[in-house]
């Protein structure tokens, strides 16, 4: 009876739906490895901790290390002199090569070009797509966010938006000021909102409010893909017939996209930004090679919408895109 | 009794002042929410003045539960400072909570109730390990707590990509559960032209039961004092040590609430959340009339607390108000309730 009855619950505590798969591959590319010396390269971003943009950076970064032989040493801190103190520090392990986020390029610049003149090459990523050549930095993978801040904007007035809101999740970071001031360029009624990223209810509080005080917005324009599935609910509590596109994806976001309930994202390829810093360093160390030929290699902007959607879900089912 | 209410000006003139009764208005302006009351109305007024939006009916849904979500932890934590403690771990405590009931469930394929249930396990073991952590070390809480919410920040990201490979719970919506633990916590209803997100009900429920705990019954009493001053209140046979991981406990038990909000609103719960979240209850807690040094305060001057930065935080969006100064405009408008605050206080004590 006893035993009867625990069974009936412990069968009644299964879930017969969803859940972690046992099939889950972990990701990354597979392939070979490079029989070229053990080498050390730093990874060091500004990333704040938990971040699923900067989980994707990560592991690209993290699937090139695996097939060129690397250790791959990941620090990030959202802080500029935090941030300016872990190349310092990096320098001090003498490692063999530095990849580097320039999203706070003047307390960054004294560290890099430290780093440069003692012989360690470095490449910029994702931000400082301004300021990393004269820091003597080798190559550069990322987007121009006011580019692709343009792109979004060109897109907005070819879908007939009439007023865009554009939410910025981290006040005072540049990069993503470049997003929205780039969609005000080609999309001039554009206006900005400032929320905390880091506490999701208030987000979607002052979205709603924002579309309860203009009715006339109707495209919400996020700039982070938790942000953007966020802003679904916020139209919905505000009873608003806006749409919501936004910058960088997750696998959450490729399967919104999929359900229509957002209509866009623009998508830099944070996988590749990772991967190809970290494999650029190594061609440069093994071949002399560099990439880019004195410019920028561009990661982005690329758009995911529902005519291209189902070409990135199974790689985002993944994890990596 | 009853006559000295409308006698003021007589009562107290000729006997021990001891013992004399104070007039209604001395005593309704003396109570410590008074002072948050008046700044609430002030900053209600303001943004009604100043806001169309503001105005409309249907828009008081959103300032609830903007409110709301402050709400529920500051209610326990007004408490807690009441009883002499901080808690720094309050805000990523919830951000574990809803981790922990994600991650339970989806990493063993069980039911969604079974994460929560062991999640609420958690959340009010985390609190009964700050209490225990503080008596054990006998360390100001500040420190204890910090340390916790240090630890919980690293649990959280640490964990997570453990289980899942990556920084933010999976999509649990899809399992057996789901559907039924987010009508509990997530859903919303009707009334009217408003929209009334269930928080804003858990919020109200939490503060009468808080309030009358902490003025009707005997544990209300022990909460004064272990606050006011902890060895007297040892000396007269208040049970302190279990006073305070009670209050510790019932923090954990409101931050599992939210935690649960946060993750059957929202599907999935990013790690790296809640981080800054703790000072905004504590702030919440002292416009509402909680003393930093404890023994003094109130839980209904907490709500109005959460109520004055849900009104302030979306007020500034419904006004218009130029974004770049959000934070500013934030900023002068707890202060200035503060200051109203501080000085109704003032006022009804030299009565």
């Amino acid at each position: 009876m006893v035993t009867g009855t625990l069974a009936a619950l412990v069968l009644a505590a299964c879930s017969s739906s969803g859940g972690k798969q046992p099939a889950q591959a972990s990701g990354a590319a597979q392939a070979g490895v490079a029989d070229t010396p053990r080498m050390t390269i730093a990874l060091i971003t500004h990333a704040p901790p938990g971040d699923t943009f900067w989980d994707l950076v990560r592991k690209g970064a993290e699937a090139a290390a695996k097939k060129d032989n690397v250790d791959l040493q990941f620090q990030s801190d959202p802080d500029g002199a935090n941030q300016a103190n872990l190349v310092q520090s990096a320098i001090d392990k003498k490692v063999d090569g530095i990849a580097v986020t320039l999203a706070k390029p003047d307390a960054m610049k004294a560290n890099v070009e430290k780093a440069v003149q003692g012989g360690i090459p470095v490449v910029a990523l994702n931000g400082g797509i301004e300021d990393w050549k004269a820091m003597g930095v080798q190559g550069y993978f990322g987007q121009d966010e006011k580019i692709a801040g343009e792109a979004a904007g060109e897109r907005l007035k070819t879908d007939g938006a009439k007023k865009a809101l554009c939410v910025i999740q981290e006040q005072g970071h540049v990069g993503l000021e470049a997003r929205c001031d780039g969609a005000k360029a080609t999309f001039p009624d554009t206006e900005k909102i400032y929320v905390t990223g880091t506490d999701m209810p208030s987000v979607q509080a002052a979205i709603t409010s924002k579309l309860q005080q203009d009715p006339a917005i109707d495209r919400v324009l996020t700039l982070g893909a938790p942000f953007a599935l966020t802003a679904v609910k916020s139209v919905k509590d505000a009873s608003s017939s806006a749409k919501v596109v936004t910058f960088d994806t997750n696998k959450d976001l490729v399967t919104a996209i999929k359900n229509g309930e957002v209509e866009w994202a623009v998508d830099q390829q944070p996988y590749l930004q990772g991967y190809l810093a970290v494999d650029s360093l190594w061609l440069y160390k093994v071949n002399g090679n560099t990439i880019g030929g004195g410019q920028a290699t561009l990661t982005g902007p690329a758009f995911i919408d529902k005519t291209n959607v189902a070409n990135v879900e199974k790689f985002a089912a993944n994890g990596t895109r | 009794m009853t006559a000295t209410a409308t006698e003021p000006g007589r009562a107290g003139a000729t006997r021990d002042d001891r013992v004399a009764s104070r007039s209604l208005a001395a005593r309704l302006l003396s109570r410590p929410e008074v002072g948050s009351l008046i700044g609430a109305i002030v900053i209600f007024l303001l943004f009604m003045a100043v806001a169309v939006p503001f105005r409309n009916v249907a828009n008081v849904g959103t300032i609830l539960y903007g409110a709301s979500t402050i709400g529920i932890m500051a209610v326990p934590v007004a408490l807690l400072m009441i009883g002499g403690e901080f808690d720094l771990s309050a805000g990523v405590a919830a951000t574990t909570s809803g981790l922990s009931a994600s991650l339970i469930a989806w990493n063993l394929g069980l039911n969604v109730w079974v994460g929560v249930v062991l999640a609420l396990v958690v959340s009010v073991a985390v609190g009964a390990f700050n209490g225990w952590l503080l008596f054990k070390t006998g360390l100001p809480s500040f420190l204890v707590t910090l340390g916790t919410f240090f630890i919980l920040q690293g649990v959280n990201l640490g964990v997570t990509r453990l289980l899942t490979g990556n920084v933010a719970s999976a999509d649990i919506s899809d399992m057996d559960g789901f559907a039924g633990a987010q009508k509990v916590f997530g859903s919303e209803f009707a009334l009217g032209p408003v929209t009334v997100k269930i928080t804003v009900i858990y919020w109200i429920v939490l503060t009468l039961v808080a309030a009358h705990v902490l003025l009707r019954t005997r544990a209300g009493n022990w909460i004064f004092a272990v606050g006011g001053d902890a060895a007297a209140a040892r000396a007269v046979g208040v049970p302190v040590k279990a006073t305070k991981i009670g209050l510790f406990m019932a923090v954990g038990f409101c931050a599992w609430l939210s935690g649960m909000h946060l993750l059957f609103q929202f599907n999935t719960v990013q790690s790296g959340e809640g981080v800054g979240k703790e000072f905004i209850f504590i702030i919440a807690a002292v416009i509402g009339g909680c003393l930093l040094t404890g023994g003094y305060g109130s839980v209904v001057g907490a709500s109005i607390g959460a109520l004055i930065f849900g009104m302030t935080q979306l007020g500034i969006n419904y006004a218009g108000w130029n974004p770049d100064w959000f934070k500013t405009f934030l900023g002068v408008m707890l202060v200035l309730a503060t200051v109203v605050n501080v000085y109704v206080k003032m006022k009804a004590d030299r009565r």
